[in-house]
């Protein structure tokens, strides 16, 4: 007998054959256990995502087998580490380059606030250029963090709405960034 | 020579410039290379980095010297720890701080567990590269057992800032030699095995041997330290030559190769990290032998006292009061430190003039220095070999951009 | 340490080089001295050729700003001898606006990012540098970030502003 934990289904209709329940919620159910990462690792906090990834702390188990380094086929941008001034634009290539829906997962202090390094060269958290869903304190965090960290966003992605892309928040909050 | 059709065919053929980085996955850390390609071979190459420049220079002049130790830490994240140690050492050469015999067996300890976490990194990320992601996940389990260690040590896992001017700001405890002694005890067999998987491993030397081959006066022509130049032949390591830390205390071989390409950086690499395991055990046995307790030196003036202290001694508070507030006098002078890191030699250029913060921190980093030699020697490379050839320099972006 | 003694290097730069090297001195037991632009790079060729002395090693090149003093901006080499194991620290001083000096990478090919990165944080001109641009900070920057009245934090940012306590 296996002890695989299935995902619980959805509160739903259920009769003889049949299974009703909303499309939020299955979208958003299976959404959120195949979250392809798109590893920005810069720095630091980047030799503790290949921890994460790695055999002890195997982020694999929460459906992020396939670390997606083209950015087109991924949902979840991971940036750890420092980002420079000069690294700025590239960063926002990348994201801008992600299909909807994307979410983005600011990893450490650097990549949250900019940490220690208040300088003239580095940007003061990546929020300044573009939205972040989920922060991760730590410098670097440990894996155990970052592991949260997204366990976090699976519990964003599971409850968000279908159509949450097309509110006028969400567009305000694009618009804020200059992101169309 | 080539056929006359098929050299008047490459006459025509166009050279395609490919971007490769910042981001690229297979470079393994923040580097772009702007490479001009004719097919799979390149033609030439320019790297451009800063990426990540943080200014530590600047920020190390508005710190004071006991600040400066996390900024270490974040050169070279590989192995933070030689970092810190060779940041202290830096100060207390300065300062004249003598440390006693078991704080430098301590740190011995602590800095060869550093430069096995930075090797095992390298050489399982090139198994990486050239198709072998198995002897990775091998390497890594380790690699969490020494992180385990610095938690027991200093309770950070890769940022370590172990240490204080002067020595630890801790004994090590019995959990943490336990550990070192298990891990000592399991390494070996894996790295023996990782080998076996590896060094007679016909794809691997096929991809390896005889690559990106670097003679012995280009390299030095290039500055090179570390492994890859004890790769190509030269015989250079800082712990022998200007021994610190009583490292002169040690018996150890310093494993060279004959070819300099990434075969041998790899079996330099390998046999270092045997040599590693050699020297924990001999320190092990020499820190047993030191009396017991003493984990920093006797200097009240730069060594912060313990917070019980600093509450109920009127010496203790003054002490306190002085070291943070930075009214104690240091030499105006400069000195250079070097240690040997986990890529070459990393030298701490310090100049002061007397104050808490230094006047001038100047970082001798290898991985900038190793680094500059990538593009001039893609040059003629295929592209899969220019990938396994930065992985086998080990470059570290940290320390590279600073 | 060394097989031979920084007397013996002092000795033998003073034969060749007699009163174009000032200053000299051992902190720390490794020997320094100044010399001015015209001869550093004949003393670094002197140091490298010599059959006795060979310095075939350029650990680092790198700057430093003393402002209020007559020649501001500094250039320090340190150079180390593989054979005899002695390290050597030459320091040149230069002026403020416009620093010049000849470039090193005529001896060595590893002076070239070592003089780049000196030239972006300091902006000293290593005359016949082979491609001298900005290598770590943005392209487009104007300023040379390590001099001394160059503030640490950018000092465009509005964030920290205080209505009441001001930055």
């Amino acid at each position: 007998m296996s002890d695989i934990k299935l995902a619980e289904a959805p509160p739903g209709i259920e009769g003889s054959g049949f299974f009703a329940t909303s499309f939020d919620k299955v979208i958003g159910l299976a959404r959120s256990h195949s979250l392809w990462p798109l590893p920005f690792a810069t720095s630091c906090c980047g030799i503790e995502f290949m921890a994460t990834m790695g055999s002890h702390y195997d982020l694999a188990r929460f459906g992020s087998e396939r670390p997606s380094f083209s950015p087109r086929q991924a949902d979840m941008l991971l940036v750890m580490g420092t980002i420079a001034k000069k690294m700025g634009p590239v960063l926002r290539q990348v994201y801008l380059q992600m299909a909807e829906p994307r979410w983005v997962i600011a990893v450490g202090a650097c990549a949250s606030s900019g940490g220690i390094f208040d300088t003239y060269s580095v940007l003061q958290g990546i929020d300044e250029i573009i939205p972040v869903d989920v922060y991760v304190p730590g410098c670097p965090p440990r894996p155990e963090a970052i592991l949260t960290g997204v366990l976090k966003l699976q519990d964003l992605v599971k409850n968000e709405s279908l159509r949450r892309r097309n509110e006028p928040e969400y567009k305000e909050l694009m618009n804020k960034y200059g992101i169309q | 020579m080539d056929h006359p059709i098929i050299a008047a065919r490459h006459e025509l053929t166009e050279t395609t410039t490919l971007n490769l980085g910042p981001t690229h996955p297979a470079t393994h850390g923040v580097f772009q290379n702007v490479l001009e390609m004719d097919g799979e071979r390149i033609v030439s190459g320019v790297s451009t980095l800063g990426y990540i420049h943080r200014a530590f220079e600047k920020i190390a002049e508005h710190r004071p010297f006991y600040q400066i130790t996390p900024l270490t830490d974040r050169l070279n994240y590989c192995s933070s720890p030689i970092n810190n140690m060779g940041w202290h050492m830096t100060v207390e050469k300065l300062l004249g701080i003598q440390t006693p015999k078991r704080v430098d067996y301590l740190r011995v300890i602590v800095m060869e567990l550093a430069r096995i976490s930075d090797h095992l990194i390298c050489n399982s990320i090139l198994g990486v590269d050239t198709g072998a992601y198995s002897g990775f996940l091998y390497l890594m389990e380790q690699r969490e057992h020494i992180y385990e260690i610095y938690e027991e040590v200093c309770g950070a896992r890769l940022t370590t800032n172990i240490g204080r001017i002067g020595g630890f700001e801790r004994d090590f405890n019995d959990t943490a030699f336990a550990k070192i002694k298990k891990f000592l005890k399991n390494f070996g067999p894996v790295l023996k095995e990782f080998e076996e998987l590896f060094n007679r491993n016909r794809i691997f030397i096929d991809r390896t041997a005889g690559v990106a081959a670097v003679d012995a006066e280009t390299a030095m022509n290039y500055s090179w330290t570390g492994p890859i130049l004890r790769a190509c032949g030269v015989d250079y390591d800082v712990r022998v030559n200007e021994p610190y830390s009583s490292y002169e205390d040690f018996d150890f071989d310093i494993p060279v190769g004959t070819n300099g390409d990434i075969y041998d950086r790899y079996l330099v690499r390998q046999e270092e990290m045997w040599q590693s395991i050699r020297i924990i055990e001999q320190a092990l046995e020499k820190v047993e032998k030191e009396p017991k307790g003493i984990f920093h030196a006797e200097v009240p003036e730069f060594y912060l006292p313990p917070k019980e202290e600093v509450y109920n001694n009127m010496e203790a508070l003054i002490y306190h009061f002085k070291i943070v507030m930075g009214e104690i006098d240091t030499p105006k002078t400069e000195v250079y430190h070097c240690v040997e890191g986990g890529n070459g030699e990393l030298g701490f250029y310090l100049v002061n003039d007397g104050g808490r913060s230094p006047y001038r921190l100047h970082f001798r980093r290898p991985s900038f220095i190793n680094y500059q030699m990538y593009a001039p020697m893609s040059a003629g490379m295929l592209l899969s070999d220019a990938i396994i050839n930065l992985s086998s320099l080990n470059v570290i972006a940290g320390e590279l951009d600073a | 340490m060394g097989k031979i003694s920084n007397q013996t290097v002092l000795d033998k730069l003073n034969q060749q080089f007699g009163d174009k090297i000032s200053l000299a001195a051992e902190p720390y037991g490794l020997l320094t001295f100044e010399t001015t632009k015209e001869d550093i790079i004949p003393i670094l060729s002197f140091l490298k050729q010599d059959e006795e002395l060979k310095f075939n090693f350029l650990t680092d090149i790198t700057g430093i700003h003393y402002p209020e003093t007559a020649l501001p901006i500094g250039v320090i080499y340190h150079v180390h001898s593989f054979v005899n194991n002695v390290r050597v620290r030459i320091k040149v001083f230069l002026e403020e606006i416009n620093p010049v000096i000849p470039t090193a990478t005529v001896l060595w090919e590893g002076a070239n990012w070592m003089e780049r990165e000196t030239y972006d944080f300091f902006g000293i001109t290593f005359e016949g540098h082979p491609g001298l641009y900005r290598i770590l900070n943005v392209d487009d920057m104007t300023v040379f970030p390590m001099r001394k009245e160059y503030p640490l934090e950018d000092p465009n940012r509005v964030d920290k502003k205080d209505f009441f306590f001001g930055r």
